[in-house]
């Protein structure tokens, strides 16, 4: 059985409320268009996708982000603070003892001039709202790994295709393993590369990616052939990033030495320098506050700058209780052309209750 | 009680079948009418024939509503979710092999890998506005396989036959399908990517974890892996 604990529910929203958030609400049944544009197939996965006659593919809301990025998008209040609460589904094809629907309330801020403090204010409200439960904090930086990726002495497509798969690991370090040379040009791509004409070779146009879209890639393919390899040296940057696993202050000074042979961090890390500031004026212990160069690279949201997660620090065994994030990139997508910084964070209040001992 | 064998109802696959438990001393014949999908084993007592299609087979294996099932692998991977748990394999029978690929126009000629469809399903979305279309009917295997080897920007669109001509008639750009001998996908003017096998499928007899298996089920069972070994 599902737990719905309205205490929580109920004392979370008000929370939030008090702290200027704004009660919106979000349709269960969401156009699967927009989310599988998102997230691209593997959401099929992990969402529960029915149909509707007249309007098609509809999915189970598997989060609330989208539809308040989107309202929100329509409004453009500036800056604006919502909050919301409600079921959320998650299809499990591998795992039965994962819950398939639970509570999430959350809390969102839309624009501001500060995004530092806006970090700072969105973490430590969360954290609030979790007072009285032992916590283990992690933290992260999308927002670092980004610059450092923009900041490689390569070509402009290979830092874009790092860039599409910073989310997928498996698939970025593929790339970075052949764009460091690390990993041999498959045979047939040499062989390719290797004629004079091999669009002599392409008959027989089918379909609709056309015989120029196949030219214009294998001109892509000769620059970077020509290119040379990402450095030894600025790979292994890009590993001690990944690889950080410190305390903030710690990594903050790691960072900075880095920084010194990759500046195009520089404005990230004084980003970073700025929040822990702002989470310490708002009384969060940043000394202990974990940091890891590679949190939240496989969760479900597009997050691009800040990311954190709350885990009960005596149930290693449970989810985090609350996970958020910086997510700007997403406005972006969903603005039509706009964007608008953007950082939120929602918290389970079923896994809440049961660490309470109150399920 | 008796132990249910679900065997595909028709075709090669059916023919294939009864060879194979022929060749090990079992007796497997539709009863009565050639219409009539019931049939018997014998050579073993305890067992009883149950003929369906081999698309329903794995369904009914992980309901439990039968204990042993001939079908293909594929079907299983593709229909029956942590299969592992909830089927064994009992023998890989040695025919109906087919692969399970990903195949994409020949005249595309900058595409061999896994790695050349993410980068050319990256710029066709930018070209086009929409993620290039993969045709299949193997939706779950399909995503996994992608998934597992960082493909993105492509979507599925079903495709329940002549998966080969989506091409052309311009419903896909790629397709994902089965095939043995590879003919069709080159009339069609396709090519399988170096690195696009998701399966290599045969005939294969599963047995069901779900099902109740009684005592005397298990004496059965073992009776007829001594036979089938």
């Amino acid at each position: 059985m599902t737990v719905k604990p309205t205490l929580e529910t109920n004392r979370l929203l008000t929370l939030f409320q008090e702290h200027g958030a704004q009660v919106v609400h979000a349709d269960i049944l969401q156009p699967a268009e927009t989310l599988l544009d998102l997230y691209g197939e593997d959401i099929r996965a992990r969402a529960y996708v029915t149909s509707d006659p007249l309007r098609g593919e509809m999915m189970l809301r598997p989060d609330f982000t989208v539809p308040v990025v989107q309202m929100h998008m329509d409004s453009g209040a500036d800056p604006a603070r919502y909050t919301y609460a409600g079921e959320v589904f998650r299809r499990q094809e591998h795992d039965p003892s994962r819950p398939i629907e639970y509570s999430q309330v959350g809390y969102e801020l839309f624009g501001g001039h500060d995004p530092a403090e806006a970090d700072a204010e969105v973490f430590t409200l969360i954290s609030e709202a979790l007072e009285g439960t032992p916590l283990r904090a992690a933290t992260g930086d999308i927002g670092i790994l980004m610059a450092a990726v923009r900041g490689l002495r390569t070509t402009d497509d290979r830092k874009s295709a790092l860039l599409r798969h910073i989310w997928r690991p498996r698939r970025f370090r593929a790339l970075l393993d052949r764009f460091g040379g690390k990993t041999p040009v498959p045979a047939t791509r040499a062989a390719l590369l290797a004629m004079d004409d091999p669009m002599a070779k392409a008959v027989g146009e089918a379909g609709l990616r056309s015989r120029a879209e196949v030219s214009v890639r294998i001109d892509a393919l000769r620059a970077d052939a020509k290119a040379p390899p990402v450095s030894a040296e600025e790979l292994d940057l890009l590993d001690t990033i990944l690889g950080l696993r410190e305390t903030a202050p710690m990594v903050l000074s790691i960072l900075r030495d880095i920084a010194l042979d990759l500046p195009a961090i520089d404005s990230a890390v004084s980003q970073m320098a700025r929040r822990l500031d702002a989470l310490s004026r708002h009384g969060v212990d940043v000394d202990s506050l974990e940091f890891e160069g590679s949190f939240g690279r496989t969760s479900l949201e597009y997050y691009d700058g800040f990311v954190f997660g709350l885990y009960a620090a005596d149930r290693p065994d449970l989810p985090p209780v609350a996970t958020g994030g910086r997510y700007d990139a997403l406005t972006a997508v969903l603005g039509r052309g706009r964007s608008v910084p953007a950082v939120g964070g929602v918290i389970r209040p079923g896994l809440l209750a049961e660490i309470r001992g109150q399920a | 009680m008796t132990i249910k064998l679900g065997v595909p109802s028709k075709g090669r696959l059916m023919e294939k079948t009864f060879d194979w438990f022929a060749a090990r001393g079992l007796t497997l014949r539709k009863s009565g009418q050639d219409r009539e999908y019931s049939g018997v084993v014998e050579g073993i007592d305890g067992v009883e024939l149950v003929l369906l299609s081999a698309g329903e087979i794995p369904r009914e294996l992980a309901a439990g509503r039968l204990h042993l099932g001939v079908t293909g692998s594929d079907l299983v991977r593709e229909k029956v979710a942590i299969w592992e748990q909830r089927l064994g394999e009992v023998a890989l029978m040695g025919f109906g092999g087919a692969d399970l690929i990903i195949a994409v126009p020949q005249f595309w000629v900058d595409v061999d890998t896994l790695d050349d469809l993410d980068a050319a399903a990256a710029a066709f979305r930018s070209r086009h506005g929409f993620r290039l279309r993969i045709a299949t009917k193997y939706h779950r295997l399909v995503r996994d396989f992608l998934r597992d080897n960082g493909v993105a920007d492509y979507q599925l669109v079903d495709s329940q036959g002549a998966t080969e001509g989506s091409v052309k008639n311009e419903t896909a750009e790629a397709i994902a399908d089965i095939t043995s001998t590879g003919e069709t996908l080159r009339a069609n003017g396709l090519k399988i990517l170096s690195d696009g096998l998701i399966h290599a499928s045969q005939a294969t007899l599963f047995k069901s974890r779900m099902a109740e298996w009684s005592d005397d089920d298990r004496a059965v069972m073992a009776r007829l892996e001594a036979m089938i070994d």
